[in-house]
């Protein structure tokens, strides 16, 4: 298989603070790869190893399989897409997106077919001779990623650049980059904190923490199998609850929490525990179904394979297809649950008593 | 408040502003303008013309001297440019934020002593049994005294000096508010260290770089004690000139016509200046 | 509202105190006289004596004496101390100045050729205008181990010396040079084509000469560190630069060119619109008396305008004095002449030129 980047066993020390602590990953050609992470986890300084702005203290990076550590940044065809874009503000449209061509050494001639082609491309035909504060901020988006393009750089590194647009425009976006990345197939490393940005563009993504890589694989992968507590907790909502392993059997853990909870749940990781051991409980949102009225009462009796418990109404949060409820358990425990938006819990109020459940295999445990 | 109230609290506030500007700068120009006009016919006897200016263009020594001031502080503006550019970078781009108060500091200490206190420095330490020249002859560089004082490169080197804090406010100031991406984007796209400093770092300045030549053009320009002091026997500068006609010959009405005629140049200079770089005034010194 | 109404009253009445301390406490004297002409202690002796009279002091310069009585025609000062030649046009021209009233001058020790000297030099329609304070002259300054044979106004210009020479760009110097070239620019001063002559003569000489300066001095300060270095070996001088030189190296001597040294005679001169005539006579009478005498020419270096004056200088400075003059040297003095309208301006030019010259 050929790798547009491969990164091989690379840390940066600061001082005595470690900010990238041996990673290494391979990145197919044309595939989009994020790098999910909160901020200080290390994803900035190991984009701008990538692009050369900082020596990495040990490890190697290759592009097309030739490493390029000992270039200066200037001599590597990583292009990157900068968190406040960097738009040149003296120059224009066309100027921007010659800039590189021009340090190339590229013909008058070339540098005109270029740059209209590749505006062309990005659906901003009319727009050379505009001025960027002439710009909204979505064009401005584009043309930070044209001027890149234009160089047909062997990765392009995007550093959050969705940031500071508001939030219907980065939506739109997202699927504007995705768009963009098929029209150009080219491969793009993403830097993101916001795990919707890294779940709706990516082929592939790493959740960063503390300079090393916790979990790579797709998005799916991610959301279904976090193989930490971390991944779990960091990608998409989940109800948590630590406890004591009370009972192991056929596979399915016993616990019961600090609140005196008690619920079953499936190894995330496969591993084994044993009784006694501290763990991790993780339970999705959507992963929780309402029962109302007799429902709820007929479930109490049957009790095959399923967490349930009666709970209270504590308030709703309503939020078109996305909205919440959250409700407590008799011990007190808040617990939140999706609210499907298709009619038949419009009679639900504050302070009503009903009852969930949800299947021990959407209840994921790790060890604490 | 209502409306006459409002009015009336603006014009306080306006009020000495509006007078500064009226008392300080504007009476005394009209009033300058005024006695350059006036020419003497006999004692105590005055008529309005312009003699005075008519004098000052069939006179070469006059409008030699001028053209000499302005030739040599367009060289002061210029090295003072390239020897304040790379402090500038350096405080606003790569020193750290408690070195760059230090820094900032240094560049103040020539205007913590009057002009007359630091050409005196200048020459203890360049003249010829001076410190510098001695301190050739101790190394042995050179066989006997050398005389660094009393020329032309002298008075640059002083007045450069002097201006260079004037130089790399605006500078810092500039530099201060460029992101650093926009130069790593520079380098990022193929740019060499050359490139990003000509096409990126150098345009993205521009502003900054043009109000700075404009307040050290018309303080060098303007400079007295500094190029009387330092300069030698063949050295003049257009404010000595200006000097003598009001002191030494009690012409007021051809000092003030030269004054006039200084005014002028200068800002025909800075004018050019402006046209050449595509820069107007509100972009530059307004803005800094 | 009415807090402020009492913070204004309040500050009005402390202005109102303050002005009227200040009115009744003292009178003050203004004086425009020359660097070094009012030194501390004089002043400080002066208040003690008059302890109603406050001295401010402003240093200038001949010029700018003038030019400061001119922009306020007369006014800001209550004696000024300008030397006699530059009072008669400048009162004709600008009437800055006021007739003193000799009444209130103890005249009895003061030199006589001195004070009709300065009398006929600054009469106007029968009202004299000034009296002598001090005299000094202005001649040549040299190494005598290096150049002993510096004695004449033109060694300035000597090639032998070249590049170890100074002189002061100033109307002093055209003088200078006339009388060295064999005129008389005194005597022209009724002629003021013939005037023009000389001038023209002696700028091309004084042009010719900027190869040999090694720079114009500017003040006493500059002059003395380039002869104390060695630096120049002659040069034009004031005198009193030179007696203080020659306290430091007694190879330092001040030379009388042959053609005469130039005396100059700094005056007491009423501003016209002093507001402190009686503080301006008191001072007036006070400096001229014997015993402050020594400590004024300490400090400026020039001789009392009295009788026996060269006596009453401190010993080292008398002692410079005597070495430098012969009797026959003071009798060969040139007093400057009152300059009449328009040289200042033909002078002006003249130096204008010299300036612009191109010398190496």
């Amino acid at each position: 298989m050929q790798y547009d980047l491969t990164v091989d066993n690379i840390t940066k020390n600061f001082d005595l603070f470690t900010a990238v602590d041996q990673v290494s990953f391979d990145i197919p050609s044309g595939s989009f790869f994020s790098i999910l992470g909160p901020s200080g986890c290390g994803k900035t300084t190991l984009m701008r190893m990538i692009a050369g702005f900082e020596t990495p203290t040990s490890g190697d990076i290759r592009i097309k399989g030739d490493s390029v550590v000992a270039l200066p940044p200037n001599r590597r065809n990583v292009k990157m897409v900068f968190q406040h874009l960097a738009l040149f503000p003296m120059m224009n449209v066309q100027e921007n997106i010659a800039y590189g061509l021009r340090c190339r050494g590229a013909g008058k001639d070339e540098i005109t077919r270029k740059v209209g082609e590749v505006l062309e491309r990005i659906g901003l035909p009319d727009s050379a001779n505009k001025e960027i504060s002439q710009l909204s901020g979505g064009q401005k988006q584009r043309i930070a990623i044209a001027r890149c393009m234009v160089l047909d750089p062997d990765v392009l590194l995007l550093d959050e650049p969705l940031g500071a647009l508001d939030l219907k425009l980065r939506e739109h976006m997202k699927i504007e980059l995705k768009s963009l990345q098929h029209e150009f197939d080219t491969t793009f490393v993403y830097i993101t904190h916001d795990q919707s940005e890294a779940l709706v563009m990516s082929d592939n993504v790493a959740v960063m923490k503390d300079g090393r890589f916790e979990q790579v694989g797709s998005p799916q992968d991610l959301y279904h199998n976090p193989q930490t507590p971390f991944v779990a907790g960091f990608v998409g909502d989940s109800n948590r609850w630590s406890g004591k392993v009370k009972d192991v059997s056929n596979g399915i853990i016993t616990a019961t929490t600090e609140s005196g909870l008690t619920l079953q749940s499936k190894s995330a990781t496969g591993d084994t525990v044993s009784t006694g051991e501290e763990i991790n409980i993780f339970v999705r949102p959507e992963a929780v179904q309402l029962h109302l009225g007799d429902e709820a009462a007929q479930l109490a009796s049957a009790g095959s394979g399923l967490n349930h418990m009666p709970v209270t109404v504590e308030s709703m949060l309503f939020n078109g297809a996305n909205s919440r409820i959250l409700v407590n358990t008799q011990s007190g425990e808040r617990i939140e649950v999706d609210l499907p938006q298709r009619g038949e819990h419009t009679t639900l109020r504050n302070g009503d008593r009903i009852g969930i459940s949800w299947a021990q295999s959407q209840s994921l445990c790790f060890r604490g | 408040m209502n409306h006459a109230q409002k009015r009336l609290a603006f014009l306080l506030l306006f009020a000495p502003f509006f007078l500064w500007i009226l008392l300080l700068i504007v009476l005394p120009h009209i009033g300058v303008f005024i006695l350059s006009v006036k020419e003497k016919v006999g004692m105590g006897v005055y008529e309005y013309g312009l003699g005075n200016y008519i004098e000052f263009f069939n006179e070469p020594v006059y409008w030699n001297t001028l053209l000499r001031t302005a030739v040599m502080s367009i060289f002061v503006t210029i090295v003072t440019l390239i020897i304040g550019f790379p402090i500038a970078y350096y405080i606003a781009k790569i020193a750290r934020q408690r070195a760059k108060a230090g820094l900032f500091l240094l560049c103040l200490i020539p205007l913590w002593v009057s002009d007359l206190v630091r050409s005196f420095g200048w020459i203890v330490l360049l003249r010829e049994t001076g410190i510098v020249s001695s301190f050739l002859q101790y190394i042995g560089i050179v066989s006997g005294p050398v005389e660094f004082l009393y020329n032309d490169a002298t008075v640059v080197v002083g007045l450069v000096y002097t201006v260079m804090l004037f130089m790399i406010v605006p500078l810092v100031t500039t530099l201060d508010g460029m992101d650093d991406s926009l130069i790593e984007a520079g380098f990022n796209l193929g740019g060499s260290r050359l490139t990003v400093l000509r096409r990126i770092i150098i345009p993205y300045a521009m502003p900054g770089i043009i109000s700075g030549c404009i307040v050290v053009f018309m303080l060098t320009a303007g400079s007295y004690l500094t190029p009387i002091l330092l300069g030698g026997k063949n050295s003049q500068w257009f404010t000595e000139q200006i000097y003598e006609q009001f002191i030494t010959r009690f012409n007021w009405e051809s000092g003030a016509a030269f004054g006039v005629l200084l005014l002028i140049f200068t800002s025909i200079t800075v004018w050019i200046g402006l046209r050449l770089s595509g820069q107007t005034l509100s972009s530059t010194v307004a803005k800094t | 509202m009415s807090q402020h109404k009492k913070t204004l009253i309040a500050a009005a009445t402390g202005l109102a105190l303050l002005t009227s301390v200040n009115a009744s406490a003292d009178t003050t004297l203004r004086l425009l006289t020359w660097g070094s002409y009012a030194p501390d202690k004089v002043v400080q002796m002066f208040e003690e004596k008059y302890p109603d009279i406050k001295v401010e002091v402003t240093f200038s310069n001949n010029e700018e004496m003038i030019s400061k009585l001119r922009a306020t025609r007369g006014a800001g000062f209550d004696l000024a101390q300008p030397s006699h030649d530059r009072i008669h046009s400048a009162q004709l021209e600008y009437n800055i100045y006021k007739p003193m009233d000799l009444s209130k001058i103890d005249l009895s020790n003061v030199d006589t050729t001195l004070l009709d000297g300065v009398k006929a030099n600054t009469t106007i329609d029968g009202k004299v205008f000034s009296v002598p304070h001090q005299w000094g002259t202005t001649g040549l300054m040299a190494d005598k181990t290096i150049a002993p044979d510096f004695n004449s106004w033109g060694d300035i210009c000597d090639p032998q010396y070249k590049g170890k020479t100074s002189m002061r760009l100033k109307r002093t110097i055209l003088l200078a040079m006339a009388f060295d070239m064999g005129e008389d620019p005194f005597a022209a001063y009724s002629d003021l084509n013939k005037y023009q002559g000389i001038l023209n003569k002696v700028t091309d000489k004084l042009i010719d000469c900027k190869d040999n300066i090694k720079a114009y001095w500017k003040g006493g300060d500059d002059l003395s560190a380039m002869m104390l270095s060695g630096e120049i070996v002659g040069s034009e001088t004031w005198d009193s630069t030179a007696f203080k030189l020659y306290n430091q190296n007694k190879n330092i001597v001040f030379v009388p060119p042959k053609t005469g040294a130039l005396a100059w005679i700094d005056t007491f001169t009423l501003p016209r619109k002093g507001k402190a005539d009686d503080a301006a006579y008191k001072w007036i009478n006070f400096v001229m008396s014997p015993e402050i005498i020594p400590l004024m020419s300490a400090s400026t270096g020039a001789v009392a305008a009295v009788n026996g004056g060269i006596d009453l200088m401190p010993d080292d400075k008398r002692e410079a004095l005597k070495a430098a003059f012969t009797p026959a040297d003071i009798k060969n003095l040139k007093f400057f002449a009152n300059i009449p309208p328009g040289v200042e301006d033909m002078e002006g030019k003249a130096l204008e030129k010299i300036k612009a010259a191109s010398g190496s």
